[in-house]
C-alpha cells in the first residue's frame, strides 16, 4: 500500500474508533442534565443516585473519547500536511474555536461533575452538569462546521501568492447550510445512542429483577428523549444538507446507484444490487417519486445520474486546466492582466485540474484520455455508499418504532410487562453505533476522491512521509486501541453488573453470611 | 505598522502565551505524574497524588488541544511541517498522552495490585514522555530542522527519529523535564499534607536547582550554535509564502536579539529568578502557593527565551535555510488572524473566569480521609 492508502486507512480507523465514544458522550451528557434537573426540582434522591450511576458509565466512556480525540487533531498535521497547508487558513479556525468555546467548558465542568458532589450546592452542581453538556454539544457544532466545509467549501478563494485557499467570508463558513444540517443530524444520532444505551441497560436490570425503581424511571426518560431524537435524526437527515449544498450531486447519485439521469420526479431504489460493469442496478425494487422528493424537494427538477456528472466533470477539468495554466503564469508575472482574467474566470474549477496530477504532473499538457480517466475518478465507490445508506435509514426507522413503542408503554406504566420486548431493547444496544458509523461511511466515502469537495483531491493531501512510518503508526494504533477497547468494555460491563449500589449486592452478603455460619 | 504586521506580532505573542499556558497548566499534571512513584510510596499516597489533579487535569489538557488548534489556525505552515516532520516523535507523544485520560479514570476502578502498578507506570510515562518530547522538539527547532518546500509549497523532510535525539536537543528535553517536575512538585506541596508534602518540597528544591544548572548550560551551548540570519525578505506584511526570502547561517545568531534589544534579557532572567525563588521558598517550607507562582514564572521565562532567541524565525530549516518559516511568512491570512483575535478576546477571559471559580471551589489539600470517604468517585 502507498502512503495515500495507508493514511486513509489510518485516518478512517482512528476516526471510526473515536466515534464509538462520541455519540454516547453527546447523548448521555444531556440525559444526565435531565435527570439531575428532576432531582434538583423534586428533591427526590433516587434521581441523584441515577445521575451518579449513569455518570459513572459516562466517565468510563468519556475518558476514551478524550484520548482518541487527541489523535484526530494530530493527524491533520502528521498525515495530511499538504491539506493542512492548503486549507489551514479556513479549517484551522473552527478547530481552535472549538477548543476555546467548547472543550474548555466541557473538560473543566466534567471534573466538577465527578468531584463536585460534596463541594458544590445542588444548584451549582446542576449548573456544572448543564455546562458540561453544553460544552460537549458545542464541540460537535464546531467540528461539524469544519467537516461541513470539506463537503461544501464556501466563503474561501485560492490565493496564487500563497498557493493555498484563504477565507473570504468567515460567516459563510460558520453558517454553511451543510454544516448546520450535519450538526443537527449528528447530535440527534448521539442522543439516540445515549437513549438506547440507557434503555438497554435498564432493560437488563428489569430482566434480572434488580433496581426496578431506577430502571423504570431511566427507561421512561430514555424512551421519550429517544423518540424525539430518532424522529429528528430521520426527518432532519443529512440529505437535506446535500440538497442545500447542491454541490455533491455525485454523492447522491452514488448513494442511489443512479447511473443515468431519470425524468423527474426520480424513483427511489429500495433494494437492489448495483452492477458496476453494466451501470445498472439488478433485482431492484423501486418506489416512484421518492428520490426526486428527497433530493430536490420538488417534483419537477431531475436528479442527475452518474454518467452525466462524469461528462460535467470532464468539462470542469478542461476549465480547470485553463486556471492552472494561468496560475503558473501569474506566479512568474503577478501583474499579467490576461492571465489574471483567465484565472478569475476559471478558478472555481482549479481543483478539477488537480485530479490530473495523478496522470501528468504538468497538468496543462493532459490528453483527452487522461482527462477522461480523471473524470471517471470523480465517482466515489458506489457499492459501500448504496448499502451503508440503506442500512442506516432502515435502522433510523427501527429506532422510531422501538422508542415509540416504549414511550407508549411508559405512559401506560407497563414498561416491564412484555419480557420479549425488554430482550429486544437489550439486543438493540449496538444498533445506534452501527447506524452512526455507516453514516460516516456515507458522508466521507461519498466525498471521495476529494478531501475538500471540488478543491483538493485526497491523493494530493497527504504528508511527504515514508510509508514505513505510517505502517508503524498504524500498527501502533491498532495494537494500542485494541487493548484500550478491551479494558473499556471490561470496566463498562463490570460497572453495569455491579449496578448503582456502591455496597455489595444484598443477596451475596446474605449467602456469605450463611456460609460463614 | 500595518494591520497585518500587528496581527502577526500579536499571534507570535499569543503562540508564546499558549505554549506557556500548556507548560504551566498541563505541566503541573505532568510533573505530578512524573513524581508519582517518588513521592507516593503506598497505594493510598499515590491515590492522594492522583486525586490532587483528578478534577482539573482534563481542563488543563485543553490548553494542549487549544495550542494545537491555534497553531493550525494561525500558523498552518508550522503545524504542517512540525507535525509531519516529527512524525514518529509525534506518535510517541500521542500514545503517551493517551495513557493519561485512561490511567486517571481506570486505575482505581479495580483493587488488584498489578492492575494499579501497571497504571502507575502508564501515568508516569504519560508525564515523562511528553515533557521530554516537548523539550527535545524545542531543542531541534533552535538548531533548525531538515526540510524544504517545492514550488507548490509541498514540504519534504529528510531527518530521522534518532536524529531528533541529538545531544543539544536532549539537554533541552532535560530542561523541560526538570521544569515540569519542579512545577508538579510545587503543586503537590500545596495540595497534600504530611509525608507526601515533605517529599514534594524536597523534589521541588532538587528540580529547581537542576533546572538552573541545565538552563545555564543550555544557554552557553546555544551561544555557540549556528543560528540563522535573515538577509532579505518580501516585507512584514507580504503574502505568506516562505520561498520569497534569503537566509544565511552564522554562529552565535541565537544571541543576536539580546544584543539588539537588551530589554529582552528579561526572558532568561525571569527563568533563572523564578527557579531560584522557587528553591528558596520550598526550602523555607512557607508560602507554598507563591512557590507555585514563581515556578510558573520560571516556565514563562524559559519558554520566552526560546521565542526571543529565534525571532523572527519560528521554525528554521537547516536543509534549505531559504525555506525557513518565520513570523512574516508562515501565518494565516489577515482575516483569519483577525477572526481568531476576536474569538480569543471573547472566550479566553470567560475560560479564565470559570477556571478560577473551579480552582476556588476545589481549594484545600487532599487527604487519605477524603478518598476513604468517597472511594468510588475518587480516582
Amino acid at each position: 500500500m502507498n502512503v495515500v492508502e495507508l493514511s486513509r486507512l489510518q485516518f478512517g480507523l482512528t476516526a471510526m474508533y473515536h466515534f464509538l465514544f462520541v455519540p454516547l458522550t453527546l447523548g448521555l451528557s444531556i440525559l444526565l442534565a435531565i435527570m439531575e434537573s428532576i432531582y434538583v426540582t423534586t428533591g427526590r434522591t433516587i434521581w441523584r443516585d441515577m445521575t451518579r450511576f449513569w455518570g459513572m458509565l459516562f466517565g468510563i466512556n468519556f475518558a476514551l473519547g478524550v484520548a482518541t480525540g487527541l489523535t484526530m487533531e494530530f493527524e491533520f498535521g502528521t498525515n495530511w500536511a499538504y491539506y493542512a497547508h492548503y486549507v489551514g487558513d479556513i479549517f484551522g479556525a473552527p478547530l481552535a474555536i472549538e477548543g476555546l468555546m467548547a472543550f474548555f467548558l466541557e473538560a473543566t465542568f466534567v471534573g466538577m461533575f465527578f468531584f463536585g458532589w460534596k463541594k458544590l450546592t445542588r444548584v451549582q452542581h446542576l449548573a456544572a452538569t448543564v455546562l458540561m453538556a453544553l460544552g460537549t454539544n458545542l464541540s460537535a457544532l464546531w467540528i461539524l462546521i469544519a467537516n461541513g466545509w470539506m463537503q461544501y467549501p464556501v466563503g474561501a478563494r485560492f490565493n496564487v501568492a500563497t498557493m493555498r485557499m484563504e477565507v473570504t467570508d468567515f460567516w459563510a463558513v460558520v453558517f454553511n447550510p451543510v454544516a448546520q444540517a450535519k450538526f443537527v443530524h449528528t447530535v440527534s444520532a448521539g442522543y439516540v445512542t445515549g437513549a438506547m444505551f440507557v434503555l438497554a441497560v435498564s432493560a437488563f436490570y428489569l430482566l434480572r429483577g434488580r433496581y426496578r425503581g431506577m430502571a423504570i424511571r431511566s427507561m421512561t426518560v430514555a424512551a421519550s428523549f429517544g423518540l424525539a431524537a430518532a424522529l429528528s435524526v430521520v426527518v432532519l437527515g443529512d440529505e437535506s444538507g446535500y440538497t442545500a449544498g447542491l454541490n455533491q450531486k455525485m454523492k447522491i447519485a452514488a448513494i442511489e446507484a443512479m447511473w443515468q439521469t431519470e425524468p423527474a420526479p426520480a424513483w427511489f431504489t429500495v433494494v437492489g444490487i448495483p452492477n458496476i460493469q453494466t451501470h445498472e442496478t439488478d433485482d431492484a425494487i423501486r418506489v416512484p417519486w421518492v428520490l426526486g422528493l428527497i433530493a430536490t424537494r420538488s417534483i419537477s427538477r431531475p436528479v442527475e445520474g452518474i454518467d452525466n456528472l462524469v461528462s460535467e466533470a470532464e468539462l470542469r477539468i478542461k476549465s480547470g486546466m485553463i486556471a492552472y495554466g494561468a496560475m503558473e503564469t501569474l506566479r512568474r508575472h503577478p501583474d499579467d492582466a490576461n492571465a489574471r482574467a483567465a484565472f478569475d474566470a476559471h478558478v472555481h474549477d482549479l481543483g478539477y485540474a488537480l485530479l490530473l496530477k495523478r496522470y501528468t504532473p504538468t497538468v496543462t499538457n493532459a490528453g483527452e484520455d487522461q482527462i477522461a480517466a480523471a473524470a471517471l475518478d470523480t465517482i466515489p465507490p458506489v457499492l459501500p455508499l448504496f448499502f451503508s445508506f440503506r442500512i442506516m435509514v432502515l435502522l433510523g426507522f427501527y429506532f422510531i418504532a422501538l422508542f415509540g413503542t416504549m414511550f407508549v408503554l411508559a405512559s401506560r406504566r407497563e414498561l416491564d410487562r412484555y419480557h420479549w420486548l425488554l430482550h429486544v431493547c437489550l439486543w438493540s444496544l449496538p444498533l445506534p453505533w452501527i447506524a452512526a458509523e455507516l453514516g460516516w461511511v456515507v458522508a466521507e466515502v461519498g466525498r471521495q476522491p476529494w478531501t475538500i469537495d471540488g478543491v483538493l483531491p485526497t491523493f494530493l493531501s497527504v504528508s511527504s512521509v515514508p510509508a514505513s512510518n505510517v505502517w508503524i503508526s498504524l500498527a501502533g494504533f491498532v495494537l494500542f486501541y485494541s487493548v484500550l477497547a478491551c479494558v473499556e468494555m471490561y470496566l463498562m460491563v463490570r460497572t453495569i453488573r455491579l449496578g448503582p449500589d456502591t455496597e455489595p449486592h444484598p443477596a451475596r452478603v446474605g449467602l456469605r453470611a450463611v456460609a460463614a455460619e | 505598522m500595518s494591520e497585518y504586521e500587528i496581527l502577526r506580532l500579536l499571534w507570535w505573542a499569543v503562540l508564546g502565551v499558549l505554549l506557556i499556558g500548556i507548560a504551566v497548566m498541563d505541566g503541573f499534571d505532568m510533573g505530578s505524574a512524573i513524581l508519582l512513584p517518588f513521592v507516593g510510596r503506598t497505594d493510598m499516597e499515590r491515590r492522594v497524588v492522583i486525586n490532587t489533579i483528578g478534577p482539573v487535569w482534563e481542563g488543563n489538557q485543553v490548553w494542549l488541544i487549544l495550542g494545537g488548534g491555534a497553531i493550525f489556525a494561525a500558523w498552518p505552515a508550522i503545524y504542517a511541517v512540525a507535525f509531519s516532520g516529527f512524525y514518529l516523535a509525534m506518535l510517541l507523544l500521542l500514545l503517551s498522552l493517551i495513557l493519561r485520560p485512561v490511567g486517571f479514570k481506570y486505575r482505581s476502578k479495580l483493587d488488584g495490585t498489578n492492575w494499579r502498578l501497571a497504571w502507575d507506570a502508564a501515568l508516569f510515562l504519560g508525564g515523562l514522555v511528553p515533557a521530554l518530547v516537548f523539550g527535545v522538539a524545542f531543542g531541534n527547532v533552535l538548531q533548525g530542522v531538515p526540510f524544504r518546500f517545492d514550488d507548490t509549497l509541498r514540504m519534504t523532510y529528510t531527518g530521522t527519529l534518532f536524529g531528533l535525539f541529538n545531544p543539544f536537543a536532549l539537554l533541552c528535553g532535560l530542561v523541560s523535564v526538570a521544569m515540569l517536575t519542579m512545577h508538579g512538585a510545587t503543586w503537590l506541596a500545596c495540595k497534600t499534607e504530611g509525608a507526601v508534602r515533605i517529599r514534594s518540597q524536597r523534589a521541588a528544591l532538587v528540580a529547581s536547582l537542576v533546572l538552573v544548572v541545565l538552563f545555564l548550560g543550555g544557554g552557553i551551548w546555544a551561544a555557540n550554535l549556528t543560528g540563522y540570519v535573515l538577509q532579505s525578505f518580501a516585507g512584514v506584511d507580504a503574502a505568506s509564502n516562505p520561498l520569497n526570502k534569503h537566509v544565511g547561517r552564522e554562529v552565535g545568531m541565537l544571541m543576536a536579539n539580546y544584543r539588539l534589544l537588551p530589554v529582552t534579557i528579561a526572558a532568561p532572567a525571569l527563568g533563572f529568578a523564578g527557579a531560584l525563588l522557587t528553591a528558596l521558598l520550598v526550602s523555607l517550607h512557607r508560602l507554598r502557593v507563591l512557590a507555585w507562582v514563581t515556578s510558573a514564572v520560571a516556565i514563562a521565562g524559559v519558554i520566552a527565551t526560546a521565542g526571543v532567541s529565534l525571532f523572527p524565525f519560528l521554525l528554521p530549516s537547516s536543509l534549505d535555510p531559504n525555506s525557513s518559516l518565520m513570523v512574516w511568512d508562515a501565518s494565516s491570512s489577515a482575516m483569519t488572524l483577525l477572526v481568531m483575535t476576536v474569538a480569543t478576546a471573547i472566550f479566553l477571559p470567560i475560560v479564565l473566569a470559570y477556571t478560577a471559580w473551579v480552582y476556588r471551589a476545589l481549594r484545600g489539600p487532599i487527604t487519605a480521609a477524603d478518598i476513604e470517604a468517597d472511594p468510588h468517585t475518587s480516582y
